[in-house]
């Protein structure tokens, strides 16, 4: 997993709520057996005017020019800014994946779906939790200024805006030393297999059944 | 010690470790796999050279890809074909146990888990899916996990977790006529919003749900995620035990005796603290339809679409708009006279034999209207598709114009070949409405199974307690 420490990006705002994984990627994409290539597809239906199929080449297939992420000014961003509940619905960490493929590392939002914010870490993208009212804010200010870049510190858990305004997030500390690192939580788990194993031989005895 | 919820409960029994920020290295007791979110994580413990901790915690069946029709000629598309055959050859290279396409035990991960009584009360069940909360029903604490969790699970036979708040739903009194577990959870979710659970485990409790049989309570946990709660659960009694005895995974002899004991303890404590509690009262909750594209947008059949001008919050309202768009409707327009041109009655949250039954019972003697396209009836596994076959409910649905196919998710999310076409509408006792779920374009309305049959014979939705009234 890369490092995430400290990222100056341009952002991207998509002005929807509940954006499901679904929409972020959407299940024909699924039957893919690898980790990577997502990118183009990532917001497949709303991105493109046709219908995607995986294997399919996306450079010469039509855009919906009103879709954002197609608005020239956006090319290359890497912060996502989005609505509550992003990521809801399905566990497909294809949707993680599409959005590091497609070049995000971070998204901020007033609120994520548990199981998909989960997946970010996984994955080095930071979802960054933030009050409606900063997240409204910030969805003006992009919308006003071409080029709007924002500042992403997660050692000093900041966000900081052009105008130097300075937004604090919460994040774990597990999850923060990981990301930090770029460490493999397998790895780190398995330092504890003499705990894993002793608590097996305790679970045998209470509750046997479960070791048939 | 004080009060413990029955999700205290789950918890303190799996922790192996705990870091002082609180993160917890928690244990996994039955681990499920399909074809979708785990070749990446097989491949990820190939690349490592590790191997599976715990073979024996890991059951796997492919369930997203597999056709519904004639199956002697395999998979047609290749992509498929080649995710299935991938989890075959991951099942067969590291020796874990699958239920192969050919297998009568095939079926649906959520509905062949605790059909084998791989899912018991007590454990920790995790699979590479959202919909895995539907095994909380057994006083289990079960809930999805992304593919990197999968491989961690194969590797440790732990999570890495932090413990979420709880929330208790109660729902007291006797459902209305007509009235099912799906409308429960549609009730519940129009209550609380498809984020309202989240951050929070939830256990469903109330008279009505002790009222509800297993198959019920799967229904409303399964649902537990649209309401955005990774997990949702049910405490256990005897409708819970009755189910489990003498499945093939179950405990036999002593150790059934020994387990039973143990699971009568899973309920929660008098006065256990909730961090959130939501009440319902059963009588007033009815069938229900969703009109738009989250499983939020939902009212009752005898209602209408709501009018997105009558909504204050300007995200809310442009998200009604655009789904109003999306699905082709006009707000006021009564639910009844809304017309359907396809039917799918199966999915994780509607396929178990309880649910077919509800269905024929509906369909019994009557013929889908003619503007009605398709009407797929897809049974949860090989096993309740032989149920249902013993019991006639095939010749049933036949008779009414039904097609009765083989076990799958199928047009839940249309991974398969079963898929609704741009603009076609469909009444779905799946668990998803979002835009493009069920084929791109497609309109889905969220609906319990005898909703669905109902809408199947009239033609459009339709208060299935006048049918009722009928029979």
């Amino acid at each position: 997993m890369e490092k995430f420490t400290r990222l100056e990006g341009l952002v991207a705002p998509l002005d929807r709520a509940n954006v499901d994984t679904d929409a972020i990627i959407p299940k024909q994409f699924l039957k893919s057996i690898k980790r990577s290539g997502f990118g183009p597809n990532l917001f497949d239906e709303w991105r493109y005017l046709d219908h995607g199929e995986p294997g399919q080449d996306c450079s010469n297939r039509p855009l919906n020019k009103d879709f954002v992420l197609n608005q020239p000014r956006y090319q290359g961003a890497q912060i996502l800014l989005a609505r509550e509940n992003f990521g809801c619905g399905s566990s497909r960490e294809h949707a993680p994946w599409a959005l590091l493929d497609y070049g995000f590392r971070a998204v901020i939002a007033p609120s994520f779906a548990d199981i998909f914010f989960n997946n970010c870490f996984k994955n080095g993208i930071l979802p960054i939790v933030m009050d409606a009212e900063e997240v409204d804010r910030l969805f003006k200010e992009t919308a006003a200024t071409e080029g709007y870049r924002l500042t992403v510190d997660l050692e000093k858990q900041l966000v900081t805006t052009p105008g130097g305004h300075g937004i604090s997030f919460e994040v774990d500390a597990f999850r923060k030393y990981c990301l930090l690192n770029g460490l493999d939580d397998i790895g780190l788990t398995l330092q504890n297999a003499d705990k894993i194993r002793a608590y097996e031989e305790r679970r045998k005895i209470e509750a046997p059944w479960l070791f048939v | 010690m004080s009060a413990q919820t029955l999700y205290d409960k789950l918890w303190q029994s799996h922790v192996v470790h705990t870091e002082p920020d609180g993160t917890t290295l928690l244990y996994i007791d039955r681990h499920l796999l399909h074809e979708v979110t785990s070749p990446q994580a097989f491949e990820g413990l190939r690349l490592a050279g590790r191997k599976p901790w715990r073979l024996s915690a890991n059951l796997a069946v492919a369930d997203h890809n597999v056709p519904t029709t004639d199956r002697s000629h395999g998979i047609a598309d290749p992509i498929s074909r080649l995710q299935v055959e991938t989890l075959d050859d991951n099942c067969a290279g590291f020796g874990i146990t699958e239920f192969k396409m050919d297998d009568v035990r095939q079926g649906i991960v959520h509905v062949i888990g605790p059909e084998q009584g791989a899912t018991l009360p007590g454990m920790t069940v995790v699979c590479g899916d959202s919909h895995t909360s539907t095994h909380g029903a057994f006083g289990a604490l079960a809930h999805g996990i992304g593919t990197s969790e999968v491989e961690h699970v194969l590797a440790t036979q732990c999570l890495l977790q932090k413990k979420s708040k709880a929330m208790l739903v109660r729902v007291e009194g006797t459902l209305g006529k007509g009235a099912t577990a799906k409308d429960i959870a549609l009730a519940v979710i129009g209550k609380i919003g498809t984020a309202g659970g989240t951050g929070y485990a939830i256990e469903f409790a109330g008279s009505a749900i002790r009222s509800l049989s297993m198959e019920g309570r799967m229904t409303l946990c399964n649902m537990a995620i649209e309401a955005g709660a990774r997990a949702g659960m049910v405490a256990v009694d005897d409708t819970t035990i009755n189910y489990v005895k003498g499945r093939p995974f179950a405990p036999k002899g002593d150790l059934w005796d020994k387990a039973v004991a143990n699971w009568r303890t899973l309920v929660s404590d008098e006065g256990a603290h909730f961090d959130a509690v939501v009440e319902l009262d059963a009588a007033a909750i009815k069938p229900s339809v969703t009109w738009g594209t989250s499983p939020e947008m939902v009212v009752t059949v005898d209602d209408k679409v709501p009018d997105p001008a009558q909504e204050p919050d300007p995200v809310k309202r442009s998200g009604m708009e655009r789904a109003l768009a999306y699905m082709g409707l006009q707000a006021n327009t009564p639910i009844t006279q809304i017309a359907v041109d396809k039917v799918f009655i199966g999915s994780c949250t509607n396929s178990r034999i309880e649910d077919l039954r509800g269905a024929a019972k509906i369909a019994k003697g009557k013929h889908k209207a003619a503007n009605v396209k398709q009407v797929m009836v897809v049974p949860g596994s090989g096993l309740v598709k032989q149920q249902a076959e013993a019991e006639g409910l095939d010749k049933i649905f036949i008779a009414a114009g039904f097609e009765w196919r083989d076990p799958g998710c199928s047009m839940c999310l249309a991974m398969n070949a079963d898929r609704l076409e741009p603009g076609e509408r469909c009444a779905s006792t799946s668990n998803r409405n979002f835009e493009g779920r069920q084929g791109a374009g497609g309109r889905t309305h969220l609906v319990s199974p005898e909703m669905a049959a109902a809408a199947a014979i009239a033609g459009h939705f339709v208060d299935v307690r006048e049918l009722m009234g009928e029979v």
